[in-house]
This record gives structure tokens, C-alpha cells and sequence, in this order.
């Protein structure tokens, strides 16, 4: 190994969790939460990599149109909580069973408007040598977006009177509702924060793969498995879910082949929850 | 901490278990089987069932649309020009949502219960192969119309699109030639891309080359980094992307992106079938190398002919007229041809006048079906992406035929034969 190689493994495995950070921080606020398993997740990505995509082509810059995917998806959240994920809240079941039911229809919406063939954002800022390797600069923007959206969503939950009042209607929902708090307005606020992180991630996602109409199917497996092993620490848990299953996954994909990274990461994860019930930050008392 | 969890763990548990059953359930699919009976042709003047099945939503709709664009445009266009037994054309289509579980079940359906006339579809080897027994039971007439790994051998299939043979001879020998001698392989992981690798390999070495690495790529799998790191280690000239559907598109922005471009070449026997130079930007996709029977840019008056009933139909917009489309196409025409020919809806007749070598004048030039081994022989061309969102012609390769099934299968003589071959077996 030498220094470059190192460095370039460094680098891409970084990359490798930043990105699995990224796709699964909105998932993490929702279900970590509100207890709502979204099926929709990965279409919420796509949508966050639409909303990319309708900007970028009506002439916006890329990185503004990055900006306002985020809003965009956030908005469309808010309604979906209004409309749909308010009348299920603690029914399990249910709430899996219309968001599955939502993502087909949003796939199919998409199509309709889209067409199934999409011209993608190319990969800004092209990319840089280090010794024989070269490195793509977006690569490094994951990183550094991921660290971005962590310290977001601590200082949404830490630092806001929205934080701390959705803190406190999660943990205790009734002494909340019974200090006046009000918990609906509470939970469509979170859904929507929820769903501006995953259009950020989508926003994130679009100049690195193709902007198909069917792309969140690729994600939503690894963002649950992702969610389910972080446990209830939403920012906790999920950053140090990220960064384990993300170093197995990229490990495995590079010393054998991509099918056994998947099979390592899978195994990886069962293995973690039957010793782990509760996820990696279910032993860290209640915090973030 | 859940808030729902409160009860604690066990609640977990079953919220996981829940998750697995319900993705589970969203990929099973309850398939029936039995006996059909075929509607033989009477002297009515009722419209003709026809199938088609392909997949029009999920991941590899970014082939099944065009192909779906195509039987309807064909279909279309025999029953303008007076249908076939002077009776027209009705197309039965479903859309089989990438899901090879659907397959098994929308085929029995359009077998048994539309009682089409011929079926054609299927796009993934998967596909192809959860169809095959079911058509094979019923003593269905099969056309699958997309490039394969090769060998298939069966009475009630035809196979119309190019085989490793036609393709990956003339795209391995023109790399090593042009480009150098060292070959990493990327395929996708399924029994075509494994198939089609073998193939590389046994090539490569005829045509003074090497594969210095393989690695298969699970079709979910869009997140290249390990493979784009591997690629760097082992320097090679030529990256042979075997790759498939809409998250391997990934692929080559990833590529891109790294600047490995300047270090490697990319050659591909699938890219462009899904459109992937408009889905990328120019800069992206241009300098690929790849080799088809047909390319929207042909100049030969039958395409030019193709390309305007198409756009009128479908729009001067549309984003590019792939080789599967054009297959598509065609197998419907020599369908209706032979159909005419034999004077009859009969599957052994139609089967008898295609196997005589029936030909049809495409768009990409001359089709000539091959009796025995139920596949077909046409011109190849080698064409490299440009920054159009198109190719640039290199050259044409006249009449390549389907060499290896040549070698190992013949239906004429015998009919019962029902099997796949694969390279190294006789």
C-alpha cells in the first residue's frame, strides 16, 4: 500500500459513508421521530433529484438548484402529512401500506411528467490527482455536505424552540400536550423537515447517478437497514451507523466484488441486531 | 425512544419483521399453470390477438419503452397496409414493472386466456427464461428481441437480436487493436453479463489480449467508488462495460467524474441500448465505443424511411430510436410476413417459412432469419458516442452470423432439442 493508495481508500470510503449518511438523515428524522415507517423514502430522493433536475434545466445553477430541492421536497412533505400520515400516526402497519402505496404513485407521476428517459446533471467541478490516483472534487463535496447536514439537524433539534418542543413531544408526548404544546402542528413540522432532508440528499445524489424515474428503489433497502441499526439516536445513531456499515460495505465491495459488499452488509446488519436489539444507540440513554 | 417503542424491543422486532414481509410480499407473485388450448384459424374476419410483454415501469424501462413504442408503431403500420389474412391486428400488451415474477404470471395469462397468436417480449435474460417453459408447455410462437449471452435452442423461440458472437467479436478485436491489450470486465450480475464475460475472456485471447480483472455488479448497485478504486489499482486500457439498466448509468458519470477517461477507454457491448448517451451529458458519454446492427444515424433509405414514420408518429423530440426498438420492429414484420407466406396463423407453418430463411428489409439492412438455429444474420456497425447525443459511424461489419449457435444448434434436424448452450460446451 502505498501512501497514495491509501489515501485514495480513505477517501472513497469516506465517501462511501457520506453518501449512505446523506440518503438516510431525512429516514432517520421520520422514523427516529414520529415512528413512521416512510416506504417512500427512496421516492423522495428521486423527487429532491427531480426538483435538481427541473431547476438545473430551467436555467438555474446547479448549486442553487441543490438549494432549493430541499424546499421543494420539504413542501411536498408537509402535504403528505396533512393529507395522508396524520390520520396513521402509531399505526404501524397502515402508515407502511400508504407510504408503499405513495411511492408507486409518485414513481408513475414522475414518468407521466418526466418521460422515462431523463437527461441527468453532469458531475460538476471535474477532479484532481494524488500521486497516481484521481479523485473526483464532488466526492469531496459529499463529505463536507454530509458534515453540513449533521450539524443542520443538531442545530434544528438543539438550538431551536421547534427542537426542543419535538424532543419533547417525542419522549413524552402526553405531558407535552398537557403543558399546551401542540403536537400536530408539532409532527407536520417534522415530517417536512424530514422530507427536506431527503430532497437534499436527492439533491446530492443527482449529479452522481442517472435521474431515473425508479432510482429510490436502490436506496430504500440500505437506508432502512441503515436506520433500523443506528436505533433511536436520530443524529447519534445514525452517523455511527453510517460509518460502520459503510466501511463494511465499501471493505467487502473492494477486496472481493459489489455482490458480496451487499451480502457482507446484510449479514453485518443481522448480526448486529440480534446482539443489538435496539440499534447501536439504543444503550445511549435519550439524547440525539 | 421510538416513541411507538416505548414498550421496547420486542416492538422493534416486529416492526423489522413487518418491513421484511411487506418487501417480501411486493416481490412475490402467485403463478398458475395448466392446460391451454390453442384457437385454431377459422375464416373469421375478428381482429388477431398479439402479445407483448415488456417493461414499461422501474428500472429497465429505459429499454422496454422504446420496445413498447416500436410493436405499437408496428402493429400500426401491417394493419394499415391491410393486415395479415385480410384480417387485422389487435396487441395485447402488460407491462411486467421490471419484476421477473411478473413474467411468469402475465404469461400464462396472455397464453391461456388472450390466446394470442405469437408473443413477443421479455427483456432480461430472467425474463426470458421465466417465459421459455411456460411457451413451452403451451406450444406458444416466441420472439425475444434483445441481445443476449447467446445459445438458446429452442423449437417455439426465435431469438432476432445480436449474440456475443456478432457483438462482442468485432467490439474485443477492434479494442485491442485500437485502444491496448489490457481488458477489465464490468457485467451485470446476472446470467447474461456472466455469460457474456466468458465470452470476453475466450476473445481477448484469440485477439492477443488479456481480462486482468472481472467484477459483477448487482443490478440495485449505483455506487461505484469500490469498482472505480480497483480500476485505478489495476490500470487497464480498456474497461469492457457490460453493465445494465437505469442505476448502472452511475457508472459512467462516476468514471467521468474521477477523470479516469484520460487513463482508459470505456468499450461496451449494452451502453446506448438504454439510451445512456441522452440520459448523460456529452462530455460524459462521448468516446465510448460500442457495436450494434442498428443506429439511428444509418443512412440507407429503409431507415430514413423508419426514422420518419417514427417521428411522425411519436414526435421530431424523441430522444433516440434504439437498436432494441428497431428489433422490435422488425420481428413483428417477420412475424406478419411469414404469416402471409404460410397462408396461416398455424405455429408450425409460420415456424416452417421463417426456418426456409426468411428475410426482411430493416432498417439496419438486410435481415436474414437462420433456420436451424431459430437466430438471425445482419450487418454489425462499430460506432463511437459523440457529443450530439449520438454516435459516429466507424465501421461495418456485413452479414455477421450467429457463429457459435451455428456451430451447436440445429432445429431443423433436430426439433426436440431444448436447452441453452453455453461457450465451451458442444
Amino acid at each position: 500500500m502505498n501512501l497514495d493508495q491509501l489515501l485514495n481508500q480513505l477517501l472513497t470510503a469516506l465517501t462511501s459513508i457520506s453518501l449512505l449518511l446523506i440518503i438516510s438523515i431525512g429516514l432517520a428524522v421520520i422514523f427516529g421521530m414520529m415512528g413512521i415507517i416512510n416506504l417512500a423514502h427512496g421516492e423522495f430522493l428521486m423527487l429532491g433529484a427531480f426538483a435538481t433536475l427541473a431547476g438545473v434545466r430551467v436555467g438555474l445553477n446547479i448549486w442553487l438548484a441543490m438549494l432549493l430541492a430541499p424546499l421543494v421536497v420539504g413542501l411536498f412533505g408537509l402535504l403528505v402529512e396533512r393529507l395522508l400520515i396524520q390520520f396513521l400516526y402509531g399505526r404501524l402497519a397502515d402508515s407502511m401500506l400508504a407510504t408503499w402505496g405513495l411511492s408507486l404513485i409518485m414513481v408513475q407521476a414522475v414518468v407521466f411528467i418526466f418521460g422515462t428517459t431523463t437527461q441527468g446533471i453532469p458531475t460538476p467541478l471535474g477532479s484532481f490527482n494524488l500521486g497516481q490516483y484521481s479523485i473526483s472534487w464532488y466526492s469531496m463535496v459529499l463529505i463536507f455536505a454530509a458534515l453540513l447536514l449533521i450539524s443542520v439537524v443538531f442545530w434544528v433539534f438543539k438550538r431551536t424552540r421547534y427542537g426542543l418542543l419535538a424532543r419533547a413531544a417525542m419522549q413524552l408526548p402526553e405531558m407535552a400536550m398537557s403543558l399546551g404544546i401542540n403536537t400536530r402542528r408539532l409532527n407536520a413540522l417534522t415530517f417536512a423537515f424530514g422530507s427536506a432532508l431527503a430532497g437534499a440528499g436527492g439533491a446530492l445524489l443527482a449529479p452522481i447517478t442517472g435521474v431515473v424515474p425508479g432510482m429510490g428503489q436502490a436506496y430504500i433497502g440500505r437506508t432502512f437497514m441503515n436506520v433500523i441499526i443506528a436505533g433511536p439516536g436520530v443524529l447519534t445513531g445514525t452517523t455511527a451507523a453510517s460509518g460502520l456499515l459503510g466501511t463494511v460495505e465499501y471493505t467487502a465491495s473492494y477486496v472481493s466484488t459489489p455482490f458480496i459488499g451487499q451480502a457482507a452488509l446484510l449479514i453485518f446488519a443481522i448480526v448486529l441486531i440480534r446482539f443489538l436489539p435496539t440499534g447501536l444507540s439504543g444503550r445511549w440513554g435519550k439524547q440525539l | 425512544m421510538f416513541r411507538f417503542l416505548r414498550m421496547g424491543e420486542k416492538r422493534v422486532k416486529t416492526a423489522f419483521g413487518f418491513l421484511v414481509l411487506t418487501l417480501l410480499m411486493a416481490n412475490l407473485a402467485l403463478s398458475a399453470c395448466g392446460d391451454s388450448t390453442k384457437s385454431a384459424t377459422t375464416d373469421d374476419k375478428s381482429d388477431i390477438a398479439v402479445g407483448s410483454l415488456l417493461d414499461e415501469t422501474g428500472p429497465l424501462n429505459i429499454y422496454g419503452k422504446p420496445m413498447a413504442d416500436a410493436a405499437k408503431l408496428a402493429i400500426k403500420d401491417i394493419n394499415n397496409n391491410g393486415g395479415v389474412l385480410g384480417r387485422k391486428l389487435k396487441l395485447v400488451s402488460y407491462d411486467t414493472q421490471s419484476d421477473t415474477g411478473k413474467y411468469t404470471q402475465l404469461t400464462t395469462q396472455i397464453i391461456q386466456q388472450d390466446k394470442v397468436a405469437v408473443l413477443m417480449g421479455g427483456i432480461t435474460s430472467a425474463a426470458r427464461e421465466a417465459i421459455r417453459p411456460i411457451v413451452d408447455r403451451n406450444k406458444q410462437l416466441y420472439f425475444y428481441n434483445v441481445q443476449y449471452e447467446g445459445g438458446v435452442c429452442d423449437k417455439n423461440t426465435f431469438l432476432t437480436e445480436n449474440v456475443p458472437t456478432q457483438q462482442l467479436i468485432p467490439l474485443t478485436q477492434w479494442g485491442i487493436k485500437n485502444v491496448g491489450p489490457k481488458i477489465y470486465v464490468l457485467a451485470a450480475d446476472y446470467n447474461f453479463g456472466q455469460i457474456s464475460t466468458d465470452w470476453v475472456k475466450q476473445y481477448a485471447a484469440q485477439f492477443g489480449g488479456q481480462v486482468i480483472g472481472t467484477d459483477f455488479v448487482p443490478l440495485d448497485v449505483s455506487e461505484f467508488g469500490s469498482i472505480i478504486s480497483k480500476l485505478q489499482d489495476a490500470k487497464p486500457d480498456i474497461v469492457f462495460s457490460i453493465l445494465v439498466g437505469g442505476n448502472h448509468i452511475a457508472f459512467y458519470r462516476q468514471f467521468a467524474a474521477a477523470g479516469l477517461g484520460a487513463k482508459m477507454k470505456i468499450i461496451s457491448s449494452t451502453f446506448g441500448v438504454g439510451n445512456e448517451q441522452i440520459v448523460l451529458s456529452p462530455a460524459e458519454s462521448k468516446d465510448i465505443v460500442v457495436a450494434y446492427p442498428y443506429f439511428q444515424e444509418l443512412t440507407n433509405p429503409t431507415n430514413q424511411k423508419f426514422v420518419k414514420m417514427w417521428q411522425d408518429e411519436y414526435g421530431k423530440d424523441y430522444p433516440y430510436i434504439t437498436d432494441l426498438a428497431e428489433a422490435t420492429w422488425n420481428s413483428w414484420h417477420i412475424w406478419a410476413e411469414a404469416v402471409k407466406k404460410a397462408n396461416s396463423l398455424d405455429r408450425e407453418k409460420v415456424t416452417a417459412e421463417i426456418e426456409k430463411g426468411l428475410t426482411w428489409d430493416a432498417p439496419r439492412g438486410t435481415v436474414q432469419m437462420d433456420g436451424p438455429t431459430h437466430h438471425a444474420t445482419f450487418d454489425i456497425t462499430i460506432a463511437r458516442a459523440n457529443d450530439k447525443k449520438g454516435f459516429n459511424l466507424i465501421e461495418t461489419q456485413k452479414a455477421v452470423p450467429p457463429a457459435f449457435e451455428q456451430q451447436v444448434c440445429n432445429l431443423v434436424k433436430n426439433p426436440e432439442t431444448y436447452t441453452q448452450f453455453t461457450p465451451g460446451q458442444k
